[in-house]
């Protein structure tokens, strides 16, 4: 049996258990979702984010990182957030930033994403799930630890020409909201069920479609299992996993994939992973050791966001009655 | 008609209203002085034809009684400026050939107000240098000549060193120039010209090749303070492209110009007497102060305690954001691209950023990828942005008893082509005195005040509280008008 420390939110617990050769593990979860804004433009520029355009027809220079462009933050993208963040009755960060998060690859064309590490536009919220839908009692509360704000990188194409990659840019530049959760879900069923909650609420909202197959919500998956009781195991991310049975089925495989590495005398190596649904596992991307260094630093392009009290007064007041508020 | 290029910016804008010669021969009278200068490598591109079609719309202009605050004036362009269908390198071989679609907000304005371009002008490699000898396309090498009979080449200065250049060697009547640490007022000061960075935010950096963004700012380069004034008003505006341009009107800086200093308070910062800087510059200092109190200043001393941390703190946050902003130079878009046999991404990144960057772009690319890196993050570049505060808050203080600040502008007179080459750390000192200004956002104007002992331009820098343009120009003005210099290159090109 666990006990909460005193500052943590009051969990139900979980029964949830794998059972190993050598005894039960618990599982521990956090996911980060990417939901696209729905705004008619991208985050810092004024091209089109229809979804299903012509390769490279929704592209302005600023997207294409042409030397001396600059970006503009897009006033609707932000309102997006900050009512999202209301409608998880999460602390809206009046004061916030965007940092550059450095890397190189051919789908990112500035050689960096603009994102917020260092102050979020949203902090601490929770969204509150029923493991079973008919049962107030089965309620759960899952704390959100932040939203941000950042880029979404092109799309590269390996079927067009036997030796060449082609980028599709229309992606590039179109507003996220990465909203992180804390590890408090327990099973797979719970993970499932934070992300139909979320995807409601955001769909109430209407700052994100939810529309899963079409790449608009995906979730980047933490997990970790450990003995009941124990302190928190070392995790993986698997990334980009794209719908709420993928999502499932990737918890369900990880974990049990941690448990027999872990009952075979085998350690757990913090590492990115990709799902392959086409053969419903998880493997290996890049290990800690090969994972980048992004050298963050604020975006000397742009200036701290500060949000006025009228802007969010206007936000809160346009959120329409939320599902079971 | 090579009188014409006798004529500076205001002469000629007025010449032409006046009818006293058309647009069209001040046009080709400086082509031709472009021509036949090539020897001096200031210009990557001539665009003859671009001059002579505003020159053209410029007499049109007049004939209706149309004419517009530049109409008439040809102007170089740094290469660092965007420009539509004209090709814009950086000075970097890594663009070679690249031809914008789009025009920067800079030279758009400048077209706008009927000014034409004669070409771009050569500069240090993404405008890092003091030299210009970091440029992809040969250095540039300055008009002056040692009065003492040694013929060897001297730098411009830089990174505007093809601006300074052709300005001074009278291949146009001004230029735009650029400025993150000195690069207007050093190579300005080099060549025995004016050139003024205003306010961060003044100008738009739309369109302007990035080297360091929080940092970098457009200016006006020219023969006097007040062409550098009719530029500067014509290139300044708020642009809302531009998340970091300030959003004020341009005020009337040219038409408002007053050497008048009765009731100003100049400041003379101690920490900028600095050993080994040559006697002459002192001397010359000297003189600036004893000028501005002609002019009715009131001298005091004052202190800038951060001043000695302004240099490391710069080469720290320029190259930090440089490795960022460089990064979209990758081969994949535009550019040159090097695609090794059977390589893969990674091979081309490699071979594409090994060929098409110079060893001080690389050497910036690394020091900045090292003091944003996991591990020295906090130790560098957190800590210089710490730093880079105290710098602003000296200024800020300081401001409480003087209203301007009188500072040499470089610490010593033009050196030879190759001279400081292969050390850069004394290349880097020569933006002493211009850095700590430039991390502060400030206003500064270099304006040429005398000769050194070989006969080479010496300049003296006026600092001002931010957006207080009109405060630098007029001291600067009032500088102009009792140095009296008059000398200038003979023209052995």
């Amino acid at each position: 049996m666990v006990v909460n420390g005193e500052g943590d939110p009051p969990v139900t617990e979980s029964s949830y258990r794998i059972r190993g050769a050598t005894g039960d593990w618990e599982v521990v979860i956090g996911l980060e979702v990417h939901a696209q804004v729905t705004s008619k433009a991208k985050l810092f520029s004024g091209a089109s984010t229809e979804f299903g355009g012509e390769p490279n027809s929704q592209v302005s220079l600023v997207d294409a990182a042409m030397p001396g462009m600059l970006p503009v933050p897009n006033a609707e993208c932000i309102r997006q957030a900050v009512r999202t963040g209301m409608a998880l009755e999460a602390r809206i960060n009046p004061w916030s930033r965007f940092d550059r998060k450095n890397y190189f690859y051919a789908d990112l064309p500035q050689g960096y994403q603009i994102s917020q590490l260092y102050h979020p536009i949203v902090g601490e919220g929770e969204i509150e799930i029923l493991l079973d839908d008919k049962d107030e009692a089965s309620a759960k509360r899952i704390g959100v630890e932040r939203i941000h704000l950042e880029q979404d990188a092109g799309k590269l194409m390996h079927d067009q020409h036997p030796s060449f990659s082609y980028v599709d840019l229309n992606r590039s530049g179109v507003a996220l909201m990465e909203i992180v959760s804390k590890p408090d879900l327990r099973s797979p069923e719970e993970a499932g069920a934070y992300i139909r909650k979320l995807r409601a609420i955001l769909r109430y909202v209407g700052s994100c479609d939810g529309n899963m197959e079409q790449g608009s919500m995906r979730a980047d998956v933490n997990v970790s299992v450990r003995r009941p009781g124990d302190p928190l195991g070392t995790r993986t991310e698997t990334k980009n996993v794209n719908s709420v049975r993928f999502i499932m089925a990737a918890i369900e495989h990880e974990a049990s994939r941690q448990v027999d590495v872990l009952e075979g005398g085998g350690v757990i190596v913090q590492e990115t992973r990709l799902w392959d649904p086409d053969k419903s596992e998880t493997r290996s991307l890049r290990s800690k050791e090969e994972a980048h260094d992004y050298r963050y630093f604020p975006d000397p392009d742009l200036l701290p966001l500060e949000l006025s009290d009228a802007f969010l007064e206007e936000c809160r007041a346009s959120l329409p009655e939320l599902p079971d508020a | 008609m090579t009188g014409l290029t006798e004529l500076g910016v205001a002469a000629i804008r007025d010449g032409v209203r006046e009818g006293e010669f058309s647009a069209r021969e001040v046009a080709q009278a400086y082509i031709s002085a472009v021509e036949k200068a090539r020897l001096l490598n200031a210009f990557v591109v001539e665009t003859p034809e671009h001059a002579l079609a505003a020159a053209d719309a410029a007499d049109a202009a007049r004939a209706s009684g149309d004419l517009k605050p530049l109409s008439g004036v040809p102007l170089g362009i740094k290469d660092l400026f965007a420009t539509r269908g004209v090709q814009t390198t950086a000075g970097s071989r890594i663009l070679e050939g690249f031809e914008p679609p789009y025009e920067s907000a800079v030279s758009a304005r400048l077209f706008a107000a009927g000014a034409g371009m004669l070409g771009k002008l050569n500069m240090d490699e993404f405008a890092m240098g003091s030299s210009n000898e970091t440029s992809g396309y040969g250095a540039v090498i300055s008009p002056w000549r040692r009065s003492d009979g040694g013929n060897a080449p001297l730098a411009p200065g830089g990174s505007s060193g093809g601006s300074a250049a052709a300005v001074a060697g009278r291949l146009c009547p001004g230029a735009t120039g650029t400025d993150t640490g000195g690069s207007i007022r050093q190579p300005a000061a080099f060549v025995g010209i004016s050139g003024i960075k205003p306010t961060y935010g003044r100008c738009s950096r739309w369109g302007i090749v990035a080297f360091a963004s929080s940092l970098d700012q457009a200016g006006p380069m020219a023969r006097d303070v007040r062409d550098c004034a009719a530029l500067l008003e014509a290139m300044s505006g708020f642009d809302p492209r531009d998340s970091t341009s300030l959003d004020l009107p341009v005020p009337r800086w040219e038409a408002s110009l007053d050497p008048d200093l009765r009731g100003k308070r100049v400041g003379i910062p101690r920490e900028y007497r600095i050993e080994g800087v040559p006697d002459e510059i002192g001397r010359v200092w000297d003189e600036g102060i004893a000028w501005l109190e002609d002019a009715g200043a009131t001298i005091v001393d004052v202190s800038l305690p951060h001043t000695r941390f302004a240099l490391p703190t710069y080469y720290i946050i320029a190259p930090a954001e440089a490795s960022s902003n460089l990064a979209r130079y990758d081969g994949v878009r535009y550019g040159k691209r090097v695609q090794p046999e059977q390589g893969g991404l990674t091979d081309m990144y490699e071979a594409t950023r090994a060929a098409g960057f110079g060893a001080e772009v690389k050497r910036r690319i690394m020091i900045g990828t090292y003091v944003l890196s996991a591990g020295f993050y906090d130790a560098y570049f957190n800590r210089a942005q710490k730093v880079r505060s105290l710098i602003a808050r000296d200024f800020a203080d300081v401001w409480e008893s003087c209203d301007l600040l009188l500072t040499p502008t470089a610490p010593s007179a033009a050196f030879a082509l190759g001279d400081k080459s292969a050390d850069p750390i004394a290349m880097y000192l020569n933006d002493v005195f211009a850095v700590p200004a430039s991390l502060a956002g400030l206003p500064a104007m270099s304006v040429p005040a005398g000769l050194d002992d070989h006969g080479l331009p010496l300049g003296l820098q006026i600092v001002g509280k931010a957006l207080d343009e009109q405060g630098v120009l007029d001291a600067s003005l009032a500088l102009e008008e009792r140095a009296g210099f008059t000398a200038r290159p003979e023209a052995w090109w």
